[in-house]
């Protein structure tokens, strides 16, 4: 653990001079091959994350009060988690993609729709030779597939390695949340009870 | 359907191993904490999908909840007090 711990150091420190960098695409050097769970497991990996997640929900909130919905908060966390990956995984690049794509899809969408009832096509399946039995362990797969961002036509060993990193990420994610909402649970209760206290104290 | 044992399906490079899928399906079966807890090694593949798909999904429910109770404490504090909490608590 403490090895690890001395190998993300470095990064950081880097990390934290240089908040709006991109994905760069080598590997730092002296970093573990292993991307595994010991990355995600770090603490200082978490508290990287917090950080960044704080900075991006208060950019959130600046032009606008009313934009801190539930959905921008959570796309927010994805867009942190997604580049703290480094663009090492997949889901990673697909959720950072992702947005870009989004407004597209949406417009190609609305295409698809009218061609398809102006042919009044039947066809509406994706694949054309389509397998009515399918094991239910390709089934799973399938599932599965549609979890993790990104990964829908990727073979088996590659998903299976992506959703081991991508629930790790995800059990970061949560941590780190968590211990926001805690904060700022605390930081909000003890806002309130101080101004409870002043005007308690001035009528007193 | 014995016999489609054949891998073509798959679009990878060469010939997926039983035994590479077993690997990773066994270090996917060490992260899901229900499949940890009950450590009974003869856990199927399919279980082990079957619990990963959940336990995915489980993490996106949480991280919705998250990010609902974020979304309602950020608008009821202002992010200067935010930002001076966590700064102090992640640094001592």
């Amino acid at each position: 653990m403490a090895e690890s711990s001395s190998i993300s150091n470095p990064d950081a420190n880097s990390n934290l001079s240089r908040k709006r960098r991109k994905i760069e695409p080598k590997t730092p050097a002296g970093a573990p091959t292993e991307t595994g769970r010991p990355r995600w497991q770090n603490d200082v990996e978490q508290q990287i994350y917090s950080l960044k997640l704080v900075d991006a929900l208060c950019h959130l909130r600046r032009p606008d009060s009313a934009a801190a919905t539930s959905r921008a908060v959570r796309d927010a966390a994805d867009q942190v988690l997604a580049v703290s990956a480094r663009g090492k995984t997949r889901w990673s690049r697909a959720i950072l993609t992702g947005r870009l794509s989004l407004r597209l899809a949406h417009i190609n969408k609305k295409h698809k729709k009218a061609a398809k009832r102006a042919a009044v096509g039947e066809s509406r399946t994706k694949k054309p030779a389509v397998q009515k039995k399918l094991p239910p362990l390709e089934k799973k797969v399938k599932v599965l597939s549609r979890l993790v961002p990104g990964c829908r036509k990727v073979s088996l060993p590659n998903l299976l390695e992506e959703t081991t990193d991508y629930i790790a990420a995800l059990e970061m994610q949560v941590k780190a949340m968590t211990f926001l909402t805690g904060l700022l649970n605390g930081a909000v209760s003890s806002s309130a009870a101080a101004s409870g206290d002043s005007s308690l104290a001035d009528r007193g | 359907m014995s016999s489609r044992r054949s891998r073509s399906r798959q679009s990878g490079a060469s010939r997926i191993s039983d035994d590479q899928i077993a690997d990773l399906v066994s270090r996917l079966q060490q992260l899901i904490p229900e499949i940890r807890n009950r450590r009974s090694d003869k856990v199927s593949a399919s279980k082990v999908l079957q619990e990963t798909c959940n336990y995915i999904r489980s993490l996106h429910r949480e991280v919705d909840d998250l990010s609902d109770r974020l979304s309602e404490l950020l608008e009821s504090t202002d992010s200067d007090s935010a930002q001076a909490a966590i700064i102090r608590s992640l640094l001592m």
